[in-house]
């Protein structure tokens, strides 16, 4: 089935009597070539490429829950690609390009919005490296511009620009940045990859992974006993205990992440702004409501909510930005696990196992990365080889020391990010 | 969450400063192999459960906590000193 201007017209004279499930609820089988665990964003398309770049079809995505269900459907929904580091930059540059032809490719509506993020800045040294990092951003093939106060209050005047502490001397705009419909990313991914044959099994947790003479065999679920020539680990908050299971102990510890929704606003908020002094971000989502979120928590947590202090922390950041939000009711708020990585970057590689990959440790930036992760885990894992964009992802750049990407300059350390 | 201070009593969670896991208690040697000390400062068991991190009442007392806590719950089990942990050795 195929979505088209076309085919909405139709169904919508007949009764939209129609329209088919978007994949299959497929049953285990006894046997794959690749095992993916986790039915999110980042299994979804590691899945999806696999069948598409690789041709490789004969493969289960294994979710204990609901496809979708984790964090690809608790993001702030935000799509970037402004980061400085090498190793970064090209990663998600690789990714927002994929995100860019993401609803043709799937034949799928993900709802990508460019409509540009604002990063700011409030004193003359941040002027100075939001020009280096716009700077880093246009070397590696994107787009960034420096706005002005002047050009700034031209297009989001609703800003307190002359708040005591921290007072707003300008921003940095990623135009082709923004926003997406996470869950619709979801499912066009596993829409696509089911039509190539992947079968999508929901309910089916693992609970071993089957290892003979350092090669993996398959693995052990609720359903059974499943075996497969390569298994990937693509978890996110759970990648702890999943790698556990294969003798794995990872440089990963899971924090909470909170985010709120305000009841539906007439449309105010043009962008995504990002105030990072305040570890505060928002944009407004196409139903209205305003989306943002702060900082971590930062405590380990499996809770999937957070704590009242962090609540009133995003809330006053958010009024000391933009204090006419202040009227704006809350109408929901949740938490998501973070797989926090020391360094703040992500790992894409093999490990110890022969068969076995892992994908994790994308702490709280993963939304954005699902095309890009899904395409470099599927290279991994087809040809044994690291993809040139996601390469520097490595497992061991914590015990070497070589290779860390500490974006936020802080330190490789755990609970710094 | 609040927690409960052996010296000053149950606080508020926003007086603590939370550190992290309190593996970083068994400090290896200096010349302890490569790998102790890749285990010490990277690696961790991260349990969906009860763990033990250390906190750090740094609005309060300025005592250093280990706090025996439920990751999926938020429950708070047992609170303790941690120089006391350490001269215990458990």
């Amino acid at each position: 089935m195929r979505f088209s201007g076309l085919r909405i017209l139709r169904e919508g004279l007949t009764g939209n009597k129609g329209w088919q499930p978007h994949w299959r609820d497929a049953q285990p089988a006894s046997q794959y070539d690749v095992v993916i665990i986790g039915g999110g964003g980042h299994g979804l398309s590691t899945a999806y490429y696999l069948a598409k770049n690789h041709g490789i079809t004969n493969v289960a995505v294994l979710e204990k829950g609901y496809l979708g269900g984790g964090n690809v459907g608790r993001n702030t929904t935000i799509v970037r690609a402004n980061y400085f580091l090498p190793g970064n930059s090209e990663f998600y540059s690789h990714s927002l390009k994929l995100w860019e032809g993401l609803e043709e490719d799937l034949n799928y509506n993900v709802m990508l919005s460019q409509r540009g993020q604002i990063t700011l800045f409030h004193s003359d040294a941040q002027r100075d490296a939001s020009i280096r990092r716009g700077n880093a951003i246009v070397n590696q093939g994107d787009e960034a511009e420096l706005l002005s106060v002047a050009k700034l209050k031209k297009m989001v005047p609703y800003l307190d620009y002359e708040q005591a502490r921290f007072p707003i001397h300008g921003g940095l705009i990623s135009r082709r940045a923004g926003t997406a419909r996470h869950d619709a990313v979801a499912w066009g991914f596993a829409r696509g990859a089911s039509a190539r044959g992947v079968d999508l099994i929901q309910n089916c947790e693992v609970t071993g992974i089957d290892i003979d003479q350092g090669r993996v065999t398959g693995v052990q679920t609720t359903r059974g006993a499943i075996r497969a020539k390569k298994v990937a680990i693509v978890v996110a908050g759970r990648s702890s205990q999943v790698a556990a299971m294969a003798g794995m102990r990872l440089p990963i510890e899971s924090h909470v992440l909170q985010a709120f929704v305000s009841e539906g606003l007439k449309p105010c908020i043009h962008h995504v702004i990002s105030f990072g002094m305040g570890h505060f971000y928002i944009s407004q989502s196409d139903k209205g409501g305003l989306v943002f979120g702060g900082d971590l928590d930062m405590y380990a947590s499996y809770a999937a909510r957070g704590n009242l202090p962090m609540v009133e922390h995003v809330m006053e950041a958010g009024m000391t930005l933009m204090p006419m939000i202040g009227k704006a009711k809350l109408l929901r708020s949740w938490g998501g696990i973070m797989d926090m990585s020391p360094d703040g970057s992500p790992i894409i590689d093999k490990t110890h196992v022969d068969g076995l990959y892992l994908n994790c440790g994308w702490c709280y930036g993963g939304f954005k990365a699902v095309p890009g992760s899904g395409y470099s885990m599927a290279h991994l894992v087809a040809t044994d080889t690291h993809h040139e964009p996601a390469a520097r992802f490595r497992l061991d750049r914590f015990r070497t020391g070589r290779g860390l990407m500490d974006e936020e300059g802080t330190g490789s350390q755990h609970n710094l990010h | 969450m609040r927690l409960d201070c052996p010296i000053c009593g149950a606080r508020d969670r926003r007086e603590f400063t939370y550190v992290g896991d309190a593996v970083l208690l068994d400090r290896p040697a200096p010349d302890a192999p490569f790998e102790a000390w890749d285990d010490y400062l990277h690696n961790r068991d991260n349990p969906a459960g009860v763990t033990r991190d250390l906190w750090y009442h740094e609005s309060g007392c300025s005592a250093w906590l280990v706090v025996t806590r439920n990751t999926l719950t938020h429950e708070v089990m047992e609170t303790r000193l941690a120089a006391e942990v350490k001269e215990a050795g458990v």
